[in-house]
């Protein structure tokens, strides 16, 4: 990959990073724990709201941000050709 | 069948099924015993990395814990599988594509320094052994509870099967055995659980029946607004209201989460993956397998606490069921009859209270008060063992590449063969095992209190150093050796004065800005961030190679040559 190309990517790179961190701080930290009295008020079905985030919620978010980073970063990859990532190698050794 | 005989049978196959792995996996290479040979599949390292990474007080004292807390138990929660978003984003894919075998491996090439090598050596030792020991003790109780052996011999059968697949397979050995491991535990767990739900709620899916109306047997209503309601009446803490205050919360939940992005074992994981892409979905599938257990752990909790309130409070002492007298023997609850009526007082008032309950009961009994067959109740036992031999096994790898591979190789004694290496290793992990062995069975009575300390140590001294190490370039050897040793001095500083010098004043009244020693690391973190950056401005900045290093980490495709 050519220097400005890298440059780039990295850039690309630091922008996903960012902006998912930005929803792992908000949904953990924010509703979980500093908002957690708040959205208490709201009830959904057996839960309060907050209560709910903060014990089942937030880990839900946190698989989907995972998974949005994985999908993000094989589209940034994809978009610098010459960064293709090799084939999956086998599942391990057998002998 | 009785119990004892289902738990024998549970127990003799799975273990059988773990030396039958380690037999078929056995390592050749350094390559193999450090990582795997590097060919593991995203799949099954993202098994291997949740059953490494829940241990024995995932699988046994969560729940528990969770139930007793309330809503305040949500730090654990958050704090446990959050890290794996830290874990996913800022490290596994970049320190995949640096290669090697150890987190002293970066830190010391990453900040061309032996010093900060060896400081990475004594943090990965220090964090893995803290932790190993706990994981030893826990099959010890497992063994003596459910079998009823002799908690020396319980200790000394497990320490034999770790010690069996770990000496002859490492990192190859340790990967499948926790495959199989994983799906132990998380049937063990599940089981249970889904019984339980059903029984309560009526849903078949633990996570929902969290929500649910609970069925006429239990009052009906919704199960979180019944447990409100009985806590309240018998003078609980409200369940679903915190105690703690939030900055304390937020603090614990942050150390947590650093903590667990920087543990040495599940870094290591993401070295055995074939390139950076693999080590990204790993991640994903990690964070998933984990989840499964940690969405249901507090609905468990919540369970529990429901039942074991409606089948003891106010119950005549002489019919209580014949778990009762069981866990009484082993002193996990306790009954004493104040005012001699002959009925259970389970109430929030201390003076009036005749029932003091471990919370470890409430995973571990949690079944038989459930009134669950005896299968299920024996599968607890194996699914606890599980998480506790697979936690072991994978610290251990780390204490001994630490000594075979940082110090040894890299440090001492540059010029040992493969061959030789390999023998270290293995010796290492010998005399690891007997030392863990020998702190299971003289537990050294604060188990509990140094966990805090390996998530600490662990977030203020690796997690900054590692994310600076790929992120900021002009990070050099002095900003991080600063870095490490302020946050790691600060934090064990805080936590053994609380813990041990002045246990006194460890309260809210007594802790700095109201942060407690179990979330003290986060401010570690920040104080290790802060000395680094500081430093390294006023320092020369790294090699030109070394920064090229860095340039190429942060780059995708093959990664570099081991």
């Amino acid at each position: 990959m050519s220097d400005k190309n890298a440059q780039s990517y990295w850039k690309g790179n630091l922008r996903i990073v960012f902006s998912l961190l930005l929803v792992w701080f908000f949904i953990s930290f924010v509703c979980g724990i500093l908002l957690v009295d708040v959205l208490d008020t709201i009830r959904i079905g057996g839960f309060k709201l907050g209560f709910w985030i903060a014990q089942q919620g937030s880990i839900l978010v946190f698989v989907i941000l995972v998974f949005v980073y994985i999908k993000l970063m094989d589209d940034l990859d994809a978009k610098y050709e010459d960064s293709k990532p090799m084939e999956d190698g086998d599942a391990g050794d057998s002998e | 069948m009785s119990v004892q005989v289902w738990t024998y049978g549970f127990v003799i196959v799975t273990f059988s099924l773990y030396i039958g792995i380690a037999i078929w996996s056995r390592a050749s290479s350094t390559k193999e015993f450090y990582i795997a040979g590097g060919h593991v599949h995203p799949l099954a390292n993202g098994m291997a990395t949740a059953a490494d990474w829940m241990s024995a007080a995932s699988f046994i004292s969560m729940a528990g814990l969770i139930s007793f807390l309330g809503r305040d138990g949500t730090f654990y929660l958050m704090g446990w599988t959050g890290g794996y978003v830290l874990l996913a984003l800022l490290l596994a894919p970049y320190l995949r594509k640096f290669g090697k075998f150890t987190v002293p491996d970066f830190i010391g090439d990453r900040y061309y320094s032996q010093t900060a090598r060896l400081i990475a050596v004594f943090c990965a030792i220090v964090i893995s052994f803290v932790y190993v020991c706990g994981q030893m003790q826990g099959a010890g109780i497992v063994f003596s509870r459910f079998l009823e052996v002799d908690i020396t011999l319980g200790v000394v059968i497990g320490m034999t099967i770790v010690f069996f697949y770990a000496v002859m397979g490492g990192m190859k050995g340790i990967t499948y055995t926790q495959v199989a491991q994983y799906c132990v535990l998380i049937f063990a767990f599940m089981v249970p659980a889904v019984f339980i739900s059903i029984m309560t709620t009526g849903n078949p899916v633990p996570q929902l029946g969290f929500g649910s109306e609970l069925t006429e047997a239990f009052g009906g209503g919704y199960l979180l607004d019944r447990l409100d309601g009985l806590s309240r009446e018998l003078g609980f803490d409200v369940y679903t209201e915190g105690q703690k205050s939030t900055q304390d919360v937020f603090f614990i939940t942050a150390a947590l989460m650093f903590g667990t992005a920087g543990l040495p074992h599940v870094i290591i994981r993401f070295f055995t993956v074939p390139n950076v892409r693999d080590a990204r979905r790993s991640a994903g599938y990690a964070l998933i397998f984990i989840a499964i257990l940690y969405t249901a752990a507090p609905a468990v909790a919540a369970f529990a606490r429901t039942n074991l309130i409606n089948t003891v409070n106010n119950a005549e002492y002489s019919e209580m069921p014949e778990w009762f007298s069981k866990w009484e023997k082993t002193n996990l609850i306790a009954f004493e009859d104040k005012n001699n009526d002959g009925r259970i007082q389970f109430v929030g008032d201390p003076e009036k209270n005749e029932l003091t309950v471990n919370r470890d009961i409430i995973v571990l009994a949690n079944p038989e008060i459930a009134g669950l067959p005896n299968w299920v109740i024996a599968l607890v036992a194996a699914g606890a063992l599980a998480a506790a031999l697979s936690t072991a096994a994978g610290l251990l790898l780390v204490i001994s590449t630490s000594i075979s591979h940082d110090l040894l190789k890299r440090s001492l004694m540059p010029d040992i063969t493969e061959k030789q290496e390999l023998l270290y290793a293995r010796l290492a992990i010998f005399v690891a095992v007997l030392i863990a062995g020998y702190y299971g069975i003289n537990p050294p009575g604060y188990v509990a209190q140094v966990v805090a300390f390996a998530f600490g140590l662990a977030a203020a001294s690796f997690f900054p150093a590692l994310v600076l190490g790929i992120f900021n370039k002009r990070m050099n050897k002095e900003g991080a050796i600063a870095g490490m040793v302020c946050g790691f001095t600060f934090t064990a500083g805080y936590i053994i004065y609380f813990k041990f010098i002045n246990p006194a004043a460890d309260n809210a009244a007594g802790w700095w800005f109201g942060i407690s020693p179990e979330g003290i690391g986060a401010l570690g973190t920040l104080i290790n961030l802060s000395a680094a950056l500081l430093v390294a401005k006023f320092s020369k900045e790294p090699p030109e190679e070394v920064q090229k290093i860095v340039e190429t980490i942060r780059l995708p495709g093959e990664a570099m040559e081991h």
